[in-house]
């Protein structure tokens, strides 16, 4: 049939074209990328980005490209491989684990340098017109665990009983227990169960014991979030969640402390383990709920992407990460001098990161 | 009933005229009332439906139309040439790396001559954006005569200054509670009272790309992004699509393999977008070596995504063309490839073409599988080809949506208005097309 033949034909043409663009690509991939590529973190985005389009205005490099992966796809795309279609730094609100370290190493990714960039604190706010009350971490594990010790016995678990505040404590305002968190794919939820529940969880000597010996058994009942309603997962967006406890006086929201920082006419840290969040007191390391973040270099790009290397000196240097740095401004909570000076020289080695 | 009934005909199991008549009126009445019931819950769901819509848009508008007026500040700037070209060559590389903010810092302390100390002043130049600076620089690189002159320029102003002016921080809320010192809520309101601060156009949302700082952040970048990804879809996905369907419809024939075909493109259709994300990823980018975050990928991509949309579209408005056109150009000697090309083609385009637009407006609010093959990202530069870095639109919501500063609430709430206006422009002229050139029977 002819037609039968003319759609053939002009199959094989768009068959060959796409072939053409293909080999187009590959002859791209294999000359220079101009511009330093970083993907990874949501929370070290906003640092990470900062630093970039300040780089980017000096004019004298491309500005480098952002990517919003979220850590854990972020180390796997960074660990891929050496060569410019793959990414020359990652971000990452935890440490880079050995697993991940393994992987790379496997792909040929064998020298990474670590920049600890600062901390994060991670705060539980309330809105301003809502009660103002302090919790201890012991309390706060209490209250959303799915599973606590029975108060009769113990030494044995039972669903948890509590309702409202005054339950888990007679110090505490007799309000309905209702915290907005994050879901279970982000990190800042992954920080929440280490700094929050763990911690409080292992106030608990035989809990703590479990540790060394029942690693699943201690991660269960230590990161097991309640269902009942009591901990509502409010979604990714932390603005969302700021949002929902200011017109919610009796709700208490978890999110990162740049955002209390930015809201500070309708909201309030609530103290923690009698801490209140500050930048000082989270720069001193008295909050007892700050994480650290990090950005990792890929040591094989460098002098090899245009602009890598200098890009991270912006990053490291006192313009950006000190004191009055303008990250700082952002919210993120710079390292104590004395880290912070040997963080710097570090970097400056390019010393590869050992675990 | 049956006590009215005469006895003949009850016994042949008959009814009367009348009975007849009475069991209908009965009935008529019940079926007239599950009538209005229908229609009732019917009205319900339209106004439900409307409910929603307008409770969006509201919510939307509200939030975003400020964004369309951005706080500028009027700035008296003496361009010194001690500072902008100190040893007088007037070159082009010289001029751009200049300390345009040295301008803004002087032109600032002349409006406030008697504020002193570092920190004061250094408070008072966080009143204008960064942005001056580089405003300045344009300025000076678009007509270097101005050096040695002075002029009345507007700049933009610190997204700080934007919320007060816009009432979004509270006057009324505690000095250390708010980004403002009381000082300098005191040089806003003395600068506003003079006419040297006002909301204006906001040229920056739509002139720039993305940035960090929410006064500089615009839709630019988002938009060409958009923009180009939909050129690449729109030029693979129509033409594919549209012979795709034709051989499908009018040539192939009915036996299982296009059976096979039929089923899977059905499926296809319905397949999560993210699916697509990762195959683009499997296959363009890491077999192909083609560049992360470009629009030619992000377009290839949409073009898996929108294919079987525009196919089953196409091949209804194929089925649509009455048979009586094909037989009468058989009747007239026609070949098939002529009947198709001259007579059913032209006649099935409007309905193809209604259903690219369709696909393509579902690929213009896709961001999921952009996520994969990397243009969900921070990129300050106008994308400019299809191979350089870039962003798109709805992806430029979600990535604003999640960041601190509060000026970037009304910013995407801003680009979702920009948004819903490409989707506009694409639908009414899918409408306009279809008027002008369907035909019925």
């Amino acid at each position: 049939m002819k037609i039968a033949c003319v759609s053939a034909r002009s199959l094989v043409v768009v068959a060959a074209a796409v072939a053409t663009s293909g080999l187009a690509g590959v002859a791209w991939a294999q000359s220079a990328r101009d511009f330093v590529n970083v993907v990874g973190s949501s929370t070290v985005y906003p640092f990470t980005t900062t630093v970039a389009e300040q780089f980017g205005r000096q004019g004298r490099f491309k500005t480098p490209k952002v990517e919003s992966t979220g850590t854990g796809g972020g180390i796997k795309l960074f660990c891929n491989g050496v060569g410019v279609q793959h990414p020359d730094v990652v971000n990452a609100s935890r440490r880079m684990n050995a697993g991940e370290l393994e992987t790379c190493r496997k792909n040929g990714v064998t020298e990474i340098v670590e920049v600890k960039i600062g901390f994060d604190g991670l705060t539980l706010s309330e809105s301003k017109r809502g009660p103002s009350f302090s919790l201890t971490r012991k309390q706060v594990y209490l209250a959303l665990a799915k599973q606590v010790p029975d108060p009769a016995r113990p030494t044995a678990l039972v669903n948890n009983p509590y309702k409202t505040w005054k339950d888990v404590d007679p110090a505490l305002p007799a309000l309905k227990i209702e915290v907005l968190g994050p879901p279970p794919t982000s990190g800042t939820r992954d920080s929440f169960h280490e700094l929050y529940m763990e911690a409080g969880c292992r106030s608990f000597a035989w809990i703590d014991q479990l540790r060394g010996m029942d690693e699943k058994r201690f991660k269960r009942v230590c990161h097991t979030v309640r269902e009942d309603g009591a901990f509502i997962e409010a979604g990714e967006n932390d603005n969302l969640i700021v949002q929902k406890i200011e017109a919610n006086p009796n709700a208490v929201g978890i999110f990162g402390f740049s955002f209390l920082e930015e809201n500070l006419d309708q909201l309030r840290g609530l103290k923690v383990d009698g801490v209140e969040p500050t930048y000082e007191t989270i720069a001193s390391g008295k909050f007892p709920a700050a994480r650290p973040l990090y950005v990792y270099v890929k040591k094989a790009h460098i002098g090899v992407i245009p602009g890598l290397k200098q890009f991270v000196d912006e990053y490291v240097s006192d313009k950006a990460l000190g004191e009055e740095g303008y990250l700082t401004e952002r919210g993120l909570v710079a390292l104590p001098r004395a880290e912070l000076a040997k963080m710097r020289a570090d970097v400056k080695a390019l010393k590869p990161l050992k675990l | 009933m049956s006590s009215t009934t005469d006895p003949a005909a009850a016994a042949s199991g008959q009814r009367t005229a009348a009975e007849t008549q009475a069991i209908v009126e009965r009935s008529l009445r019940r079926r007239y009332r599950a009538e209005k019931r229908f229609q009732a819950y019917g009205i319900a769901a339209v106004l439900a439906g409307v409910l929603f819509v307008v409770f969006l848009f509201g919510s939307i508008f509200s939030q975003g139309a400020s964004v369309f007026r951005q706080s500028y500040l009027r700035l008296q700037v003496f361009y010194d040439p001690a500072v902008i070209d100190p040893a007088g060559t007037r070159l082009a590389d010289d001029l751009a790396t200049a300390d345009y903010q040295a301008l803004v810092r002087e032109s600032l302390r002349k409006r406030f001559p008697d504020v002193e100390g570092r920190a004061a002043l250094r408070k008072l130049y966080a009143v204008a954006s960064g942005a001056a600076a580089v405003e300045l620089q344009q300025r000076v690189a678009a007509d270097p005569t101005l050096i040695g002159r002075s002029e009345r320029v507007w700049v933009l102003a610190d997204d700080a200054v934007d919320m007060l002016l816009k009432g979004e921080t509270r006057r009324d809320s505690a000095e250390e509670e708010r980004r403002l010192t009381d000082e300098q809520v005191a040089w806003i309101d003395a600068l506003a009272a003079d006419g040297s601060l006002a909301l204006r156009f906001n040229r920056a949302f739509f002139g720039n790309g993305d940035s960090r700082d929410p006064e500089q952040a615009g839709v630019r970048g988002a938009l060409f992004g958009s923009f180009l990804t939909l050129l690449i879809t729109l030029l693979l996905s129509f033409p594919i699509g549209v012979a795709a369907a034709v051989y499908l419809e009018e040539f192939a024939p009915r036996n299982r393999l296009t059976d096979v075909i039929e089923v899977n493109i059905n499926n296809l259709a319905a397949v999560p977008s993210i699916v697509f994300g990762l195959l683009g990823l499997a296959v363009f980018i890491a077999y192909f070596g083609l560049p992360r975050s470009a629009p030619l990928v992000g377009g290839l991509v949409l073009t898996l995504l929108t294919l079987p949309t525009i196919i089953i579209a196409s091949r209804a408005a194929l089925k649509a063309v009455p048979p009586s056109i094909r037989e009468a150009a058989f009747g007239m000697g026609a070949s098939r490839l002529q009947t198709v090309a001259h007579h059913v083609l032209p006649l099935a385009m409007p309905g193809m073409l209604t259903g690219a637009i369709i696909g393509m407006a579902r690929a213009l609010g896709e961001s999921a599988p952009l996520l994969m093959i990397g243009m969900v990202a921070f990129i300050v530069d106008v994308p400019k080809g299809v191979l350089d870095p870039s962003t798109a639109l709805p992806v430029q919501v979600f990535l604003w949506s999640d960041l601190p500063e509060r000026g970037f609430v009304e910013r995407t709430s801003g680009a979702i208005i920009v948004l819903l206006l490409f989707l506009l422009v694409m639908n009414a002229t899918a409408v306009v097309l279809r008027n002008r050139f369907e035909k019925r029977w």
